[in-house]
């Protein structure tokens, strides 16, 4: 197997006197999705923010592309490839498609010394993009908070996609989608692991993680309880995982197994 | 995945669904009443149009920097006070301290431009709302204008700046009138009434285009191509919408915030410095509750009182709203009173036709 795209060791983050992370490690490789599964305030939110270059870890090293790295923002970790879609921060709503997709990168046409932003260029590389995934834009002036939930996640995956990402980080991008929104964002999961990217696939739902994942880590606690590959875990054994087992067996077992 | 729920829009629909219509809908409907009620008044003489026109470009000049920075998603309330305090340097400098105009005007916008840096400022470090902040600048500046003044004159009405501006190079650019050679030419072709005694006879009753209106024009078009046309008005779009979300993709959030409270503050000391010019004196209260004028302009015209969304163009035309009707009220001898409720009713119905149509356009619920 060759080199991770990104390595994660022993990655500590302590707030004051609370330790939301107590040494995790995990890895990436390109084309690979890697499902990290955890419930709330497991510590799933702390580490992928690590990763992207919100927060500094307390102890442990990042490893990416086999260099050692150091982020001090968000944008340090942008440019050396890693690429994060919040699940409510994706987009703007009230701004058009076009304007999100660009934003921060937007294509410059120059007229001497006056530059204007080059909404041609702009405008036909998003929809076709949007194509690409699957979205049929009725014109790219479209507001973003005309397209359902799915719609724009998948806008900022292929936003990210499009600059260049080498990884791309996606925080619950299925948590508030109805079923069909959920099948279409996870087949573009798919699409974008075909073209060789490493996805981190944050979510509490085993169904989900189970339809795209190729390899699988819960956390628990601030804690990993262990790395599975496809094939080798069930769906009910992450469940139990995740929740913490015993007692959580007890309320399925009252539910009629259905959680 | 062609939604099929989603209908083709017909290009009349896609035309008239802008975030601007309120405030065209409104022009249209204010031009009509005054051309109803005061048609015959003179008000659409040239006379009358350049007397509304200025007092719209007025409105107009502040309206552009609140429109911008209302879009970037900040207030500016400290407007007003800002216009009498810029006028009152340019009046001390000049007039008391004998410098020479160009250079009082110049200072003035850098102290007024420094000062609105300084609510950006104050308000990217504190993370406070910048209606406060600017709140308290609307305070600070008023008192120091009037202490400024009285300490200098003992009076809180500074003249004599027009001797003191005779022959100055820029004083003109804000004071003076463009295109007088083709009014005279217009007038010598009876197209514009000429004095037909005393001392101007035979000049057009309208010398020209005032520079306040050429200022106006100047700052719309280019504060419409900024925000349209640019990356830097992406930016401005993205810092309003959701600044978060903003600076995660690398916008340079606080950067784009405290250009906009500067640019605010040169438009409040564009106001300022041809004002002064124009009557040749500075007072300490000049330009009370121009902040929430300037405010009225730009809701009117379409833009979100959170940020994210607005248009230059319709905060042009909510100036023009402001002007014609105040100026309309007064041609057709109504009481000036009414001015107030006239102009509380265009917010009221603006405002919510804005809304049904914002809705339409960005989905929001």
């Amino acid at each position: 197997m060759d080199a991770p795209l990104i390595e994660m060791r022993n990655i500590e983050k302590h707030f004051g006197p609370v330790i939301a992370l107590g040494g995790v490690s995990i890895d990436v490789h390109a084309g690979e999705v890697h499902c990290l599964l955890g419930d709330n305030g497991a510590g799933k939110s702390t580490f992928i923010k690590t990763m992207s270059g919100v927060h500094k870890p307390s102890a442990g090293t990042i490893l990416f592309e086999g260099k050692e790295m150091n982020f001090n923002s968000p944008r340090d970790a942008m440019e050396a490839g890693i690429a994060t879609v919040y699940q409510d921060l994706a987009m703007i709503p009230l701004m058009s498609v076009t304007r999100n997709f660009w934003m921060g990168n937007e294509p410059i046409k120059k007229f001497g010394p006056i530059r204007v932003m080059d909404f041609a260029r702009a405008n036909s590389v998003t929809m076709e993009e949007m194509k690409k995934m699957g979205i049929n834009l009725r014109e790219p002036g479209q507001a973003v908070g005309t397209l359902s939930g799915g719609e724009r996640q998948t806008v900022a995956i292929a936003r990210a996609v499009y600059f260049g990402a080498k990884l791309l980080i996606l925080d619950e991008p299925t948590s508030a989608l109805g079923v069909r929104q959920t099948s279409n964002v996870l087949a573009n999961v798919d699409k974008v692991r075909k073209q060789g990217i490493g996805v981190v696939f944050i979510t509490h739902n085993v169904r989900h993680a189970m339809a795209v994942g190729d390899r699988f880590t819960v956390l628990n606690r601030g804690k990993t309880l262990g790395t599975a590959a496809r094939g080798d875990i069930t769906p009910e054994e992450l469940q139990d995982m995740m929740a913490g087992g015993q007692e959580m067996a007890t309320l399925e077992s009252s539910l009629g197994g259905t959680v | 995945m062609a939604d099929e729920r989603i209908r083709d829009v017909s290009r009349i629909r896609r035309a008239m669904i802008r975030p601007e219509l309120g405030a065209i809908a409104g022009a249209i409907l204010v031009f009509v009443f005054f051309l109803m009620i005061a048609g015959d008044s003179g008000m659409f003489a040239p006379k009358g149009i350049q007397n509304w026109t200025v007092v719209s470009a007025q409105f107009a000049i502040i309206a552009v920097g609140a429109c911008l920075l209302m879009i970037a998603g900040e207030f500016d309330l400290s407007v007003g006070s800002m216009i009498g305090f810029a006028g009152i340097v340019i009046a001390i400098l000049s007039v008391q301290w004998g410098w020479p105009v160009w250079f009082s005007i110049i200072v003035a916008f850098a102290v007024c431009m420094s000062l609105g840096a300084l609510n950006g400022f104050l308000v990217i470090k504190t993370g406070l709302p910048s209606f406060i902040v600017t709140l308290a600048f609307l305070y600070i500046l008023r008192g120091l204008t009037i202490w400024l003044s009285i300490l200098t004159t003992q009076k809180t009405i500074i003249g004599g700046v027009k001797q003191a501006a005779e022959g100055d190079w820029l004083a003109p650019v804000f004071g003076g009138t463009a295109f007088t050679g083709l009014f005279q030419w217009f007038a010598d072709m009876g197209w514009i009434e000429t004095f037909s005694r005393g001392s101007r006879a035979g000049q057009p009753v309208v010398e020209g285009v005032p520079m306040l209106v050429i200022w106006a024009i100047f700052l719309i078009i280019f504060a419409q191509w900024l925000l349209t046309k640019t990356r830097f008005g992406n930016w401005i779009f993205a810092a309003g919408g959701d600044a978060q979300a903003a600076r995660y993709v690398g916008v340079p959030v606080n950067r784009v915030k405290l250009l906009m409270f500067m640019f605010t503050a040169f438009c409040a000391t564009v106001f300022a410095t041809a004002q002064v010019i124009e009557f040749g004196s500075a007072a300490a209260d000049r330009g009370l509750l121009k902040e929430f004028e300037a405010i009225i302009c730009v809701v009117i015209g379409g833009a979100l009182l959170t940020g994210g969304y607005g248009s230059v163009i319709g905060a042009a035309l909510g100036a023009l709203i402001f002007g014609v009707v105040q100026q309309g009220l007064f041609f057709s001898g109504a009481e000036s009173s009414l001015f107030r409720v006239f102009l509380g009713t265009i917010l009221i119905l603006a405002v919510i036709l804005n809304t049904y149509i914002r809705r339409m356009i960005t989905g929001e619920k």
